[in-house]
């Protein structure tokens, strides 16, 4: 590539405002473009969470409307009544489950005076075999056994109780050091974590919130209990889910006449993932669609301006031709000009992207933006204008030397 | 002049006619796509209740007896039970409503369909006035329904096309959990957007605000009767210690009520003020709670509080402009190399007597009707995406629709923008020097 920048900057010169209005939609669209990718990926990578579950082989069923007082009879009946269904392995009484309805925050602190809170930690309560059904990792020490399901006397939790925690909160608690053993409450109610799971995700994920999306605790409990009546782990083969969840819906009716079916939130765990990330997919679809009408429009105000540029200098074109330049001089001449107002463009857009980067991370909580986006932006960017370019360029080249002879 | 103008504009459009179709391409998506998210965010952040909002105004106490740090902190968005009835009791506003919300079983006897699982509103009279809601049928209860703790309901219209058809229900009996209350009113459709008299917790939603556009509750009933049918699932807002009997909360420590009041005069606000002071100074005193700040936030500055616009719209809306933004750049590109394309033409005309005035007012009106034809092609591509907006499932999809100003806005600024857009290249052409051009003719 033997072009001349020199001769293609000083005509440029000659035509700064719209170098600069090139420029300056290329800045902007470097700057939007950089930003909405970030926010796509930002939006795709919350959806591919670990929920630290077994979701394909598992369902959840929440009934409604019956009579506390009535919950044990209920209860019990309609565990037998699911545990009927063939394909079921299992049911549990469980409050919630990752993607479910949010059921039970509490406040935490470190000391049983309640000085030093630690966060809101979700807290799920299950009864026996609850952790097994849902096919909790555990990576230190161990599972609940029978002696570790309490009673619920008052409120809503066990007096004190032998919990699992997830990494993620054990390290929020007590980073560096060995969690097994430690203490923590929730008001009257004491802790003690007997092991520590890899992943469980709180029911309703928030990338943005104080509290982090694993920051659970697993609390074994006997019912009844006003948290844990009336929802149901329901566990099956993956293949055998889906129909399981149609009978189980269906049997409801009979088996429980006095309750209502919470359709909202019986569903099977893959399901409840897929409604529950439905707006951040459509938001990521709609981020799709503007990158694309943004590629779009910028391209084709390239389009515009390059072929008037190539309408006005034909007989330039055609002078140069005569003189002896070629076909693919042209070409490579209005692609460099190209080329060089797209760097000019890119060089503001960058600064612009990291700027928006900035506004974006004070009130929208979006992370930094990684720096090898902007290479990637920046390339983008330069095939998009390359390619714009083309067009007008293809026909700037096939200007015949004749016209330098012409008059106008 | 201007006939002659739109004359000469309509000519120099067919000429180019791709230059002219990119131009309006552009300005085209830019106002649609703006213009889209602009309509949901106007119909999202209007006034639930003009004429009306400011002399609305909703009361915080903070009922913690338990003292954690910071003497200025904000009360929790609702109160303690005995907060509440201290303050209702009082009776020092012209109006005033007590709100607390609670799922419910509700049938109607004999009907063949099985019983729903619905919100109800547990209220009182005056909430019915205050909020201007419309009634189709019947009335709303009376106070004196309220102190005997009558058995009786109001009705959303949809859970009365549910149940009665549509038909006159006042009189019919509605079984809510397990006690018959007695139908004594039915509303109109009514669709508050947000729902704001029950907007709590807007600061710990992360943006996550949509559900405040939801739909209103299908029954209401009086405060008390309301507490007494449905007791055991009252939800609390934020709790300092467990309650000893979940679902009831009369003595739990929670907050869990809301509570409303209607000043007509900024004298009577300013009355009701200190009287909320003093009040929450004198617990301080009698030693049952902790902090004595207290808040008095109107309508508007509640629903401003609890940040009630959803993240997501925001952040649309912001993409939307700055796409506007670069449609607008090239706009402005496109003109330009038109307009100076014509340079020999603009010369002829300069040199035959036309002014730079007139030059610069011909080419802002084809800079303006090219923004027209973008304007129409803009609000077309509205439609369409207010069309995809009503198929996304949000709370608020069914409230999307487009109204006559924002039609009439979407002209104004597809004509500006394209105003704008046109300032500068019809300046750059009405500087065109006539001698020059005749000279390379």
């Amino acid at each position: 590539m033997h072009m001349q920048i020199q001769p293609i900057l000083a005509a440029l010169k000659h035509h700064k405002l719209a170098t600069v209005l090139i420029a300056m939609e290329i800045a902007l669209a470097c700057a939007v473009l950089c930003n909405a990718c970030l926010l796509i990926t930002n939006r795709l990578s919350a959806m591919h969470i670990n929920s630290g579950v077994d979701e394909s082989s598992l369902g959840f069923i929440a009934l409604q409307g019956f009579d506390p007082a009535a919950a044990r009879d209920l209860d019990a009946r309609v565990a037998a009544g699911l545990a009927g269904i063939p394909g079921v392995e299992s049911v549990h009484l469980i409050n919630s489950v990752p993607f479910g309805m949010q059921a039970g925050a509490f406040g935490i602190t470190l000391d049983q005076a309640g000085k030093q809170f630690r966060g809101v930690p979700e807290i799920y309560l299950g009864d026996p075999g609850t952790p097994q059904a849902l096919g909790l990792k555990l990576v230190a020490g161990r599972m609940p056994e029978a002696g570790d399901y309490q009673p619920i006397a008052q409120g809503y939790l066990p007096a004190s109780s032998n919990v699992l925690v997830t990494r993620a909160l054990a390290g929020h608690l007590w980073p560096g050091e060995n969690p097994l053993g430690k203490q923590f409450w929730t008001g009257e109610n004491q802790f003690r974590v007997i092991g520590v799971v890899a992943h469980l995700a709180v029911p309703q994920y928030d990338e943005e919130g104080e509290r982090g999306a694993e920051w659970t605790v697993f609390v074994p409990a006997l019912p009844p209990a006003s948290l844990l009546a009336g929802t149901f782990l329901i566990r099956a083969h993956p293949q055998d889910l889906d129909r399981v969840m149609v009978a189980a819906k269906a049997a409801i009716a009979r088996i429980a006449p006095d309750a209502v079916l919470d359709h909202e939130w019986s569903d099977t765990l893959p399901a409840l993932r897929t409604k529950f990330f439905r707006t951040d997919r459509a938001m990521a679809g709609l981020l799709v669609g503007v990158i694309v009408a943004l590629l779009g429009v910028t391209a084709f105000g390239i389009v515009g301006l390059a072929s008037f540029w190539v309408a006005q200098r034909r007989k330039q074109i055609g002078i140069r031709r005569a003189l002896g330049a070629t076909r693919a001089d042209i070409l490579r001449y209005f692609q460099t000009e190209n080329f060089l107002i797209v760097t000019f463009g890119i060089v503001a857009g960058v600064v612009m992207a990291i700027g928006i980067n900035l506004v974006l991370m004070k009130f929208f909580e979006v992370p930094r933006l990684p720096l090898w986006y902007l290479p990637v932006g920046v390339v983008a960017l330069w095939l998009l204008g390359q390619l714009a370019v083309l067009a007008p360029a293809l026909r700037a080249a096939a200007v015949p030397p004749v016209v330098a002879t012409r008059s106008v | 002049m201007f006939a002659y103008y739109l004359d000469l504009a309509i000519r120099s459009l067919k000429r180019n006619k791709l230059l002219t179709v990119l131009m309006v391409l552009a300005i085209a998506i830019g106002i649609g796509a703006s213009m889209t998210t602009l309509t949901v965010m106007h119909l999202l952040s209007g006034d639930p209740l003009p004429g009306k909002s400011a002399q609305l105004f909703y009361a915080q106490v903070d009922g913690d007896p338990t003292a954690h740090g910071g003497t200025h902190r904000e009360p929790p968005d609702m109160m303690d039970y005995r907060s509440a009835l201290d303050l209702w009791r009082a009776q020092r506003a012209g109006r005033q409503a007590l709100i607390a919300d609670s799922p419910v079983k509700v049938s109607a006897p004999g009907a063949d369909r099985p019983p729903l699982m619905l919100t109800m509103l547990s209220t009182t009279a005056a909430f019915f006035p205050m909020f201007d809601v419309p009634f189709e049928y019947g009335n709303a209860w009376t106070p004196a329904d309220e102190a005997n703790r009558a058995r009786v309901a109001v009705i959303s219209s949809d859970l009365n096309d549910k149940l009665f058809d549509g038909r006159n229900s006042v009189g019919k009996t509605l079984r809510v959990r397990q006690s018959d209350v007695r139908i004594v009113g039915v509303l109109k459709p009514w669709r508050p957007s947000p729902v704001f008299y029950n907007v709590v917790g807007g600061r710990f939603a992360n943006g996550d605000t949509a559900d405040y556009y939801g739909k209103s509750e299908d029954v209401f009933l009086p405060f008390f009767t309301g507490l007494e049918i449905n007791d055991g699932h009252f939800q609390q807002f934020n709790c300092w210690g467990q309650p000893p009997q979940p679902g009831h909360l009369e003595n739990a420590p929670c907050d869990w009520v809301g509570f409303w009041v209607e000043l007509d005069s900024p004298a009577e606000v300013a009355s009701y003020r200190t009287f909320l002071d003093s009040y929450a100074q004198q617990q301080k005193t009698l030693g049952r709670i902790v902090y004595a700040e207290t808040r008095l936030r109107d309508l508007m500055g509640w629903l401003d509080y609890n940040l009630v616009i959803p993240k997501n719209v925001k952040l649309q809306t912001w993409l939307a402009f700055a796409f506007l933004a670069i449609c607008l750049f090239n706009m402005v590109g496109l003109l330009l190399a038109k307009f100076l394309r014509r340079a020999g033409e603009i010369g002829v005309r300069r040199a035959l007597g036309a002014s730079r005035r007139a030059v610069f007012a011909q080419c802002l009106t084809e800079a303006g009707l090219v923004g027209l034809i973008g304007g129409a092609a803009g609000w077309l591509l509205t439609l369409v995406g207010l069309w995809l907006v009503r198929r996304q499932q949000t709370p608020y999809s069914d409230l999307v629709h487009m109204d006559v100003s924002m039609f009439v806005v979407t002209f104004v600024l597809a004509v500006v923008v394209s105003l704008l857009a046109g300032a500068l290249p019809a300046l750059r052409a009405s500087r065109i020097a006539p001698a020059l051009q005749l000279k390379t003719l």
